[in-house]
């Protein structure tokens, strides 16, 4: 028997903001236990949530890149459940009125292009986080508590596990050129909830959904939604039944393995949050944050095609990120040749990212820097020999390639008025070459170049030696 | 004792502190020694505060009191469920008996500014659920005019202090009547103010859209001071309103000719006692004679008020209550073995059964398969009582009505009858529901006990209530009688 | 109506235990506020809509401006079992209710 599989996705991402949803605690990764916290956030007696008009924004603004329906009347939620990284026992979310429905994300799998449907996505705060110890007891630090959240439900459009990889990094592509969160799965600013059912091919009833949890990675995502599959389609040929269960994927074996089985649903009592007066979203507001939106990456790709030639390749990786693809334009605006800055890019830079380990805002290279030093390349100033030095000089120590060349004194020696005595006078100590030379053998060539390089202590222009080293040889 | 509180007001003692009659360490030390004497009858401080209402008087004599500083070195009384930083606030709960606060309620904080000082913290129903004060983890309140009786609640505690001459003010908090009603049988003037007119910020959540911090003192200038400290918008609370308070003293001459009187016939019918309504209607009489209109209207959703409160009420509650888990503050259980444990049992230990009950209640009308018919339907008729008195408000000035069916019932009267206790808050839960302003000032006594009428006004009216209740007040002169209970304690 | 295994559902959501006796106790009474409770049912609200708060205030934001109000040692002033700048509670049986 053949199966059709459902998948959704309950993506969430934390919204990069200063400070908390409800609390104006800073919020940030990695500090002391209990340190960004305060009374609201420990959820004292008598505390009251005060809403972070800068989480509210950036949430419309994901919502709009995301092609969604923003809610113009809408109101927070409880939602009542008790845990002990969840202090005031609810958690503040939106459940009868989201931020925003219906969007969609165009992704694209082996060629095949797709539209997977957003049902909704709502603003709320997170939860504390809970280290499991051993000795029976477990340690609760409340710094994560009310980081603002935007949760993203997907409709149950995709229909494999590579779609649902192909939908996570397009998800995520997207929400990082807004700008709204770091969208880091290994810093937890991205998380990810998946489900998962199967039906027999040509059925339109859904199967018994399982979730699937611990996803660290979208690779975790692909492969343990892809057993699942295969789980559930062995226990439906089997005879049995796939029950509601909530499991985790176990990296190790890339298996899932059972967590816990759903009783019917959860009772979380959830009611109109009487401590925040509701909310109009004015279109005034919306229109402004759609401003305020950078060009997103299929619009850049377009771009880079259409207006620099760029191959669509190429065009991909320079999008990669919004930090690659802001520091090409920046380049290319401040005079860079496009193709010149997308190899420079693509290649060395690269190549130094990943082998130093770090993003592209943490080193010191400028777009200013590495356009200054492409003209400098393209103006034959200097060598791409010398380029390598000058690249590792101003992405490690950020200075400004002109004066950097002019101080070292690698400016390239171009001028026939100052090598040619040089070239005369190396012909001259090296009959035996020019004899060879003659006699066809082009390796003299490359001696007697060698033997200039080594006069003008490799300054010289290559291109202009070469001329003149010719001409001089056909005089002899 | 020098300053006897039932003979004075804050006015007089002001006057007092700005002429050097007195100091506001003076007044901390009458205060402390009343309270001394007194509470033994009332029980009406769960913790009074000798440390902090020294310190505070001290800094007050200090800075010196001016003229303009109403409130400086004015010793005053907090509801227990109000939070103050570094004092012991319990809600009057066992889940919370060893809970010291880090941070302070708005209106502690605009106290202090003012210069009040701090005496103490007031008995109450815990988590301020109740209409007698009896489900308190730190025994009863008395009331001032009757020990055998209650005090009424859930602001009991505030009430009997502030009638017994223990403090000449006290705040407490109104989700469905708890200023009025204790107000009421106390012998008092107790105000609750519009929904939003004072900050939340600080005060232990019972019912969020319902609660509001209010003042009970025996003269109604006096709280009219103040509220008018405590009054006004607060960045800490999201629902605080950004109206500027009026001058509330400014309203305060007496003359109430032309104000426009309604009085609700459902406020007046079969369930509230013949003394009561007699009580009321000479106060109506009263009214009148001062040169006010008086009309009766109706409010016709009146009699579901109580069950859409307590369905509305508990609901938030049931939330609100939530955080007692003993994980972070409060009580928790011993011998636990796991945290279902750490839950169940700190909860079921820590909180009494009238919180019990109405947790119970709310959890229930939330809960899936019953939201619409209860928690849903109650928002609804909510919709219902809120246009009542919108209607009466587009021609009236205020509402009047008794603020209880009966007097002060004895204690122990109605404890193990939940559905008769809650009938007796029928007439004061309207105006939370409608999150209008209002207030009970004595209108006389029945059997020796005190009657309050109820005086509610359209939201941020409360300048006309006390335009009113000052005028009324003007002319019963209630506040010269000494409760039956405190006689010859002086 | 209420039943007593509706009682018991509800404590079990409220974390709240009661014996046996408390809950015919209980029982009781919530079957007597549920009934009155149920007079709501006499009104035909017909298409009013549900008043969940009594302000006409909306849009109520809070600028993005950081502060920090209390210090670690107060906030775990009142906790009963803390380690190391941690609160301190018996082992959660994990039931995946740990994200939001």
């Amino acid at each position: 028997m053949n199966f059709e599989t459902t998948i959704g996705l309950e993506v969430h991402v934390e919204l990069k903001t200063k400070t908390k949803m409800f609390s104006p605690s800073p919020v940030s990764y990695g500090a002391k236990p209990n340190t960004n916290v305060n009374v609201i956030d420990f959820g004292f007696p008598g505390v009251l949530p005060r809403v972070n008009h800068n989480a509210y924004r950036l949430g419309i603004m994901v919502a709009l890149a995301l092609h969604a329906q923003v809610t113009r009347d809408t109101h927070f939620d409880r939602k009542n459940y008790f845990y002990p990284d969840n202090p005031k026992a609810y958690q503040i979310t939106q459940q009868e009125k989201p931020l925003a429905t219906n969007g969609w994300i165009e992704i694209n799998v082996h060629g095949k292009k797709k539209k997977i449907g957003i049902h909704e996505m709502h603003v709320e705060e997170d939860a504390g986080k809970n280290t499991h110890g051993d000795s029976g007891y477990s340690y609760v630090d409340l710094n994560r508590q009310g980081t603002p959240l935007i949760e993203i439900v997907s409709e149950p459009d995709i229909a494999s596990p590579e779609e649902a990889y192909a939908y996570l990094e397009q998800l995520r592509q997207i929400i990082q050129f807004t700008g709204a969160s770091d969208v880091k799965m290994e810093e937890g600013s991205m998380r990810v909830d998946t489900n998962i059912s199967i039906h027999p091919a040509g059925t339109d009833k859904f199967g018994v959904k399982a979730e699937l949890k611990n996803l660290n990675s979208f690779a975790h995502v692909r492969d343990g939604l892809a057993f699942e599959a295969k789980r559930q389609a062995e226990v439906l040929m089997a005879g049995g039944k796939v029950r509601q269960e909530t499991r985790r994927f176990d990296e190790p074996t890339g298996t899932t393995i059972l967590m816990r089985v759903k009783e019917g649903s959860d009772d979380y009592r959830y009611f109109p949050e009487p401590d925040i007066p509701p909310f109009h979203i004015a279109q005034s507001w919306i229109d402004e944050i759609a401003s305020e939106i950078p060009e997103m990456p299929s619009k850049r790709r377009e771009r880079y095609i259409n207006d620099f030639g760029i191959p669509e390749y190429d065009a991909g990786v320079l999008t990669a990120t919004k930090e690659m693809s802001d520091f090409f334009d920046e380049t290319v605006k401040d005079g860079a040749d496009a193709k010149l800055a997308a190899n420079w890019l693509m290649g060395n830079v690269n190549a130094y990212l990943n082998d130093q380990q770090v993003d592209l805002p943490d080193t010191k290279l400028t777009p200013a820097n590495l356009a200054t030093m492409i003209k400098l390349i393209v103006d034959g100033t200097i060598s791409s020999k010398i380029a390598k030095k000058v690249f590792q000089e101003t992405i490690t120590n950020g200075s400004e390639p002109k004066a950097w060349v002019e101080q070292k004194g690698l400016v390239q020696q171009s001028d026939p008025a100052v090598l040619t005595p040089i070239i005369t006078k190396v012909l001259d100590d090296n009959s035996q070459s020019i004899e060879d030379f003659k006699n066809g053998k082009d390796r003299a060539v490359g001696f007697l170049v060698g033997q200039i390089m080594k006069q003008t202590h490799g300054q010289a222009n290559p291109q202009v030696v070469n001329k003149i080293l010719m001409t001089e040889l056909k005089k002899r | 004792m020098s300053t006897d509180y039932l003979k004075t007001d804050i006015t007089s003692l002001h006057d007092d502190l700005v002429n050097k009659k007195t100091t506001a360490a003076q007044l901390a030390a009458d205060t402390l020694a009343a309270i001394d004497s007194k509470d033994k009858k009332t029980n009406a401080f769960i913790t009074v505060a000798p440390e902090v209402a020294e310190k505070q008087a001290a800094a007050a004599d200090e800075k010196g009191i001016g003229a303009a500083d109403t409130l400086a070195g004015i010793p005053i009384a907090l509801k227990d469920n109000i939070i103050t930083n570094g004092v012991k606030t319990t809600a009057a709960s066992k889940i919370l008996n060893n809970f010291i606060p880090v941070y302070d309620a708005t209106v502690a904080t605009r106290l202090q500014q003012a210069g009040a000082v701090l005496v103490g913290k007031t008995n109450l129903d815990e988590f301020a659920m109740g209409s007698s004060t009896e489900n308190s983890h730190y025994g009863n309140t008395h009331n001032a005019w009757a020990l055998d009786r209650v005090p009424g609640g859930s602001s009991g505690g505030s009430a009997a202090a502030v009638a017994a001459g223990e403090v000449v003010a006290a705040l407490g908090s109104d989700t469905g009547g708890s200023i009025r009603q204790p107000a009421a049988f106390n012998g008092i003037f107790g105000i609750k103010p519009t929904y939003g007119r004072v900050s939340r910020w600080g005060l232990i959540a019972f019912g969020s859209s319902l609660d509001q911090i209010g003042v009970l003192t025996r003269r109604v200038k006096d709280s009219a001071i103040v509220l008018q400290q405590i009054a006004g918008h607060d960045d800490n609370d999201d629902t605080s309103l950004p109206d500027p308070v009026p001058d509330y003293l400014a309203a305060l001459d007496g003359n109430i000719k032309g104000m426009r009187i309604a009085i609700p016939e459902e406020y007046l019918g079969e369930g509230v006692a013949q003394g009561v309504r007699d009580v009321i209607e000479k106060a109506v009489d009263t009214l009148k004679k001062l040169g006010a209109t008086v009309d009766t209207v109706s409010l016709p959703h009146t009699k579901y008020a109580v069950p859409t409160y307590y369905l509305i009420a508990s609901s938030e509650a049931s939330s609100n209550l939530q955080r007692f888990d003993g994980i972070r503050y409060g009580y928790r259980a011993e011998d636990v073995k796991n945290l279902e444990d750490v839950y169940v049992r700190s909860r079921s230990e820590g909180f009494g059964d009238e919180v019990k009950r109405r947790i119970m209640l709310g959890t229930f009308s939330l809960s899936a398969g019953f939201y619409d018919a209860y928690f849903n339907k109650a928002a609804k008729v909510r919709h219902l009582i809120q246009d009542d008195f919108t209607n009466v408000f587009a021609d009236y000035d205020l509402i009047v009505g008794p603020t209880t069916p009966t007097p002060a019932f004895k204690i122990g009267e109605k404890v193990d009858d939940p559905v008769t206790m809650y009938m007796n808050d029928i007439l004061t839960i309207p105006a939370n529901l409608a999150g209008i302003p209002a207030a009970s000032v004595p209108a006389g006594l029945v059997d020796g006990l005190p009657v309050g009428l109820q005086l509610m006004a359209k939201p941020l009216g409360e300048a006309t209530i006390f335009k009113t209740a000052d005028a009324f007040e003007r002319t019963t002169e209630f506040y010269k009688q000494v409760p039956t209970a405190m006689k010859g304690d002086n | 109506m209420i039943d007593r295994d509706q009682v018991a559902h509800v404590a079990g959501l409220a974390k709240l235990q009661f014996t046996d006796q408390e809950l015919t106790a209980f029982t009781k009474q919530m079957e007597d506020i549920m009934a009155m409770a149920d007079q709501l049912n006499e009104v035909d609200v017909g298409d009013t809509t549900p008043l969940y708060q009594v302000t006409d205030l909306k849009n109520v934001f809070r600028e993005d401006k950081p502060v920090l109000w209390q210090t670690r040692d107060q906030l775990l002033e009142n906790v009963p079992e803390k380690q190391n700048g941690l609160i301190k509670v018996p082992s959660i049986l994990d039931n995946g209710e740990g994200e939001a």
